[in-house]
């Protein structure tokens, strides 16, 4: 096609855009001189560009819009709604037009004749009290004229969407009130002083700053950019592998060059939200109108940038959430007033940067959806079984909305309730790896927001392999590696609902055998695995981590994302493909398909996992012997025993001398208190060893002393020799053979008697009341 | 014996490594490397439901390109270009059967055989939907 028209079609169209929202501005601003200049001026151009191109059809519709428009700018008219509705649709006629240019060559066959006649009407209209403009000529004084502004509504119902009464009503206004055509006249310097509300006009395009750019010239940029990495990383690698500096040196700067080239790039993709938020005004306002209701919209973050092509592909599904969120969120006016709530609805759209994320909110404070009618539209269409239904969550139940077929819409109108809306949405946004996620609250409102991960094309990946086979996983969604060794591969895993689980650090963590998923393995390979260390790579899916079992674990890398072709789209485990260093293809693979795919996401099974974590750590504190620690001694005869050192308080030595008797037991003066003392030679005293060992009675000087508490008192236990301290678990264990001692454990892998405390005392105190043999030992 | 329409065809290339790809429907041999850009391989022979290739008999590509990118349609051989008018074009009899005339547009009377016009778009769509994993 024609340079000149191809060029006059790109220019129109943004025109028309901004002349789209530049009308709804000036519905809640409308003497603003600028933004009427503005108007005027666009409108003006295309008629000429019409004229001089030579489509009449476009041009005579262009010339009555710009003849109402420069009587509005000039005063002699002033905005109602009718006009807006009336420019509104008289931009809608070119755009069509223009479509017509780019299809045929020519305007088309429609020459509009009713909208020309509307315009023109609208133009003879006898506007009487108007309020002021300000640079404006006297006020038309007049009476009002009911007659004619019923005439105009008529004109108007025939040729344009059905206007609902309350005149004020329908602007998608600005909370500030605006100007009717009856009411009293504005203060002279309000027009002017209030501020305006686009902050685009200010973004003044100052000749020289920017250029424009064909979009496909900057896709191939971007395609070439990706080459380029994709080569450099062939070079690291083959030069890490040389030794020569002169080659070093050269392949570290490209690498450094080709990082900054491929951010810059990128950069000039960046576009900011605007360019699609700014089309919200008007859609607001035309399906509010259409449904007799009222709206207020109100946007954030619009400066937010995001890839060229993510504006492309967030575009629709916005548009479809707006357009649902007025005609089926919103609620009526009467029935927002019955409910309690003020008459207009609430849209909100936010847009910002979130950790390498774009977030969009949609919210709106209308009816909000209810789970109960979802459940039954999803059961009657059989998208879940009743008995599924009664294990979800509300929340699960919202998401059904996301399935294909299903709208629970009362009407189908042709905005919207067909029921292919919500998946197309969602189709969308996983197209470009974002997520999308809907809370609503019954009367309150719905709030849906959507996350697409900012870099489309180049991210960082973590290689590897799984029964020979290579592939990617993005870096974003990895938290961490973990290597098993054999031996902890048999004891770490478990089993929990016949899903195995890891667990890590005081959770368990559910685990998905990735040549399992992908249908990798035969029988044969799961058998030798076991002989071999496991690799698990911790990742993060949508706030549920799992672990990836994989043969192998390669290097960190950055790597080109290629999509797949739409016979592989469906394939929900892969989100891409891409060419490693050595020329051959891998597959990149989706985390979050992954885990779907291995139902990890099941919420019932989240809460199974977590109750079976708590109940395993705290049968494990119970059971399982914690390693202790022990004090060992030897007893008499060398025995060896042992005390755990918790029931030690110090350990003493004493002068023989020291010992007394006192009361039938001895004891020594030990810090200011009289300390009781155990032989443990008296009171373990066996036959056996007596008979040994005739001279038993020798006591050791000076004395070692055990100074244990229990609770009732302190005692000492006088041993032979203090050994160790050790640490061990102490499982093995075999019943006492005589009293005093609780047990025989195995201590560093000797048999030790295992002292008992409170039994010893009651042998000692009943052993006072013999007491003459044994006066002869502590001589 | 096939036909694919010249215009339709970026190149053909003798072999090129393939990428099985899990889980993807069986006429989808893999993904290759062709000059940075990666394609997808479609086995004709799966395709119109033919028996497999032998093993050890490399396939031949023909890149074609389609409306979603380069796919390579995966064939035994390529012959000659040959050129032909509406005159020899017939819709496929009625007597053809299965996939081979889902999958044709028609057929061509050349001297000694039928030609029978392959249907690219169509043949580089997979007829089977992937298993995805449970959904509620």
């Amino acid at each position: 096609m024609d340079d000149l028209i191809n060029d006059f079609l790109v220019e129109s169209n943004e025109n028309l855009d901004r002349l789209d929202s530049e009308l709804v501005k000036l519905e809640t601003d409308p003497s603003s001189q600028e933004l009427l200049s503005s108007i005027f001026r666009t409108i003006h151009t295309i008629k000429g560009s019409c004229g001089f191109l030579g489509f009449s059809k476009l041009e005579k519709v262009a010339h009555v819009g710009e003849s109402l428009l420069s009587r509005l700018r000039e005063g002699k008219l002033s905005l109602t709604p009718e006009f807006t509705t009336g420019l509104l649709a008289m931009v809608d006629a070119i755009r069509s037009m223009l479509g017509e240019i780019q299809k045929t060559g020519q305007d088309g066959n429609e020459s509009y004749p009713e909208l020309i006649e509307t315009l023109n009407k609208l133009q003879e209209q006898d506007q009487s009290p108007a309020p002021k403009v300000k640079s404006a000529s006297p006020l038309p004084a007049g009476v009002p004229n009911p007659t004619k502004a019923d005439f105009m509504q008529d004109v108007l119902a025939k040729s344009v969407t059905p206007a609902t009464d309350p005149v004020r009503a329908e602007l998608p206004a600005r909370p500030h009130p605006e100007p009717s055509p009856a009411s009293s006249p504005a203060a002279p310097e309000e027009a002017s002083a209030t501020p305006h509300p686009q902050e685009e006009t200010k973004a003044a395009n100052v000749p020289g700053e920017t250029i424009r750019v064909d979009v496909h010239l900057l896709d191939r940029l971007m395609n070439l950019v990706g080459e380029l990495v994709l080569t450099r990383n062939q070079i690291t690698q083959f030069s890490a592998r040389q030794s020569d500096p002169n080659l070093a040196s050269p392949s570290q700067q490209l690498n450094l060059l080709t990082s900054e080239l491929q951010e810059e790039v990128m950069r000039t993709r960046m576009q900011p939200i605007s360019s699609v938020f700014d089309k919200f005004p008007r859609v607001v306002r035309d399906v509010a109108m259409a449904c007799g209701k009222q709206v207020l919209i109100e946007m954030e973050g619009k400066g937010t940038e995001l890839d060229r092509s993510l504006i492309e592909a967030i575009k629709d599904p916005l548009t479809h959430i707006v357009r649902n969120s007025v005609d089926h969120g919103i609620e009526m006016p009467d029935v927002r007033i019955a409910r309690g709530k003020r008459p207009e609805g609430r849209l909100k759209l936010s847009a910002s940067h979130e950790g390498g994320q774009v977030l969009v909110e949609i919210s709106d404070d209308g009816a909000g959806i209810d789970p109960a009618r979802i459940k039954n539209k999803a059961i009657e269409r059989g998208v879940i079984t009743a008995p599924q239904a009664a294990h979800m969550t509300d929340g699960e139940i919202l998401n059904l909305v996301f399935l294909p077929g299903f709208s629970t819409a009362e009407k189908v109108t042709n905005l919207s309730g067909r029921g292919v809306g919500m998946d197309v949405v969602k189709t969308n946004i996983d197209r470009v790896n974002g997520t999308v996620d809907l809370q609503s609250y019954l009367g309150k409102g719905t709030t849906i927001k959507i996350k697409i991960p900012l870099t489309l094309a180049i991210v960082r990946a973590v290689i590897i392999q799984s029964n020979g086979k290579r592939f990617a996983i993005p870096q974003l969604n990895i938290q961490e590696l973990v290597r098993l060794s054999a031996e902890s591969v048999q004891t770490e895993i478990e089993s929990v609902q016949g899903v195995p689980v890891y667990r890590m650090r005081g959770r368990l963590l559910p685990l998905v055998y990735l040549n399992e998923e992908l249908k990798l393995a035969t029988q044969a390979d799961k058998v030798t695995d076991l002989d071999e260390a496991t690799n698990i790579v911790v990742l993060q899916a949508n706030d549920h981590p799992f672990g990836l079992v994989v043969n192998e674990i390669n290097d960190s890398e950055e790597i080109v994302v290629k999509p797949l072709s739409k016979q592989l789209r469906g394939i929900k485990v892969f989100a891409g493909a891409t060419i490693m260093g050595d020329g051959k293809v891998a597959l990149i693979l989706d985390v979050v398909g992954l885990a779907q795919r291995a139902n990890i996401f099941s919420e019932a099974r989240e809460h199974a996992l977590e109750e079976k974590a708590a109940e395993v750590l705290t049968s494990q504190a119970q059971n399982q012997a914690e390693k202790q620690t022990f004090l060992l001694f030897a007893g008499p005869d060398d025995s060896r025993m042992a005390l755990p050192l918790s029931t030690v308080a110090r350990l003493e030595e004493f002068p023989a001398g020291d010992v007394e008797k006192s009361g039938g037991e001895w004891v020594i003066q030990y810090r200011g208190k009289i300390l009781p003392l155990i032989r443990l030679d008296v009171v373990l005293e066996e036959r056996r060893t007596q008979l040994r060992h005739p001279k038993l009675g020798v006591a050791p000087d000076p004395i070692q002393v055990l100074v244990c508490n229990d609770e009732r008192r302190t005692m000492g236990i006088v041993v032979e020799r203090i050994l160790d301290i050790v640490e061990d678990r102490a499982e093995v264990r075999s019943p006492a053979v005589r009293e005093g001692i609780q047990y025989a454990v195995v201590i560093n892998d000797r048999v030790t008697e295992l002292l008992d405390i409170p039994a010893l005392q009651r042998i000692a105190e009943s052993n006072r009341t013999l007491s003459t043999e044994h006066a002869e030992v502590v001589d | 014996m096939f036909g694919v329409e010249l215009k339709k065809v970026q190149e053909v290339i003798r072999y090129l490594e393939i990428t099985e790809i899990p889980l993807a429907p069986r006429v989808v041999s893999g993904l290759m490397n062709l000059r940075g850009q990666i394609i997808t391989g479609i086995d004709l022979r799966r395709r119109l439901d033919l028996p497999d290739r032998p093993e050890e008999t490399p396939p031949m590509n023909v890149v074609i390109r389609s409306a979603d990118g380069a796919v390579s349609l995966q064939v035994d051989e390529i012959g000659d270009v040959v050129e032909v008018t509406d005159e020899s074009f017939e819709r496929a009899p009625e007597t053809l059967q299965g996939k081979v005339r889902e999958l044709i547009l028609g057929v061509h009377k050349l001297e000694k055989q039928l030609m029978h016009v392959l249907d690219t778009e169509k043949s580089c769509e997979t007829a089977e939907t992937v298993e995805v994993g449970s959904t509620p």
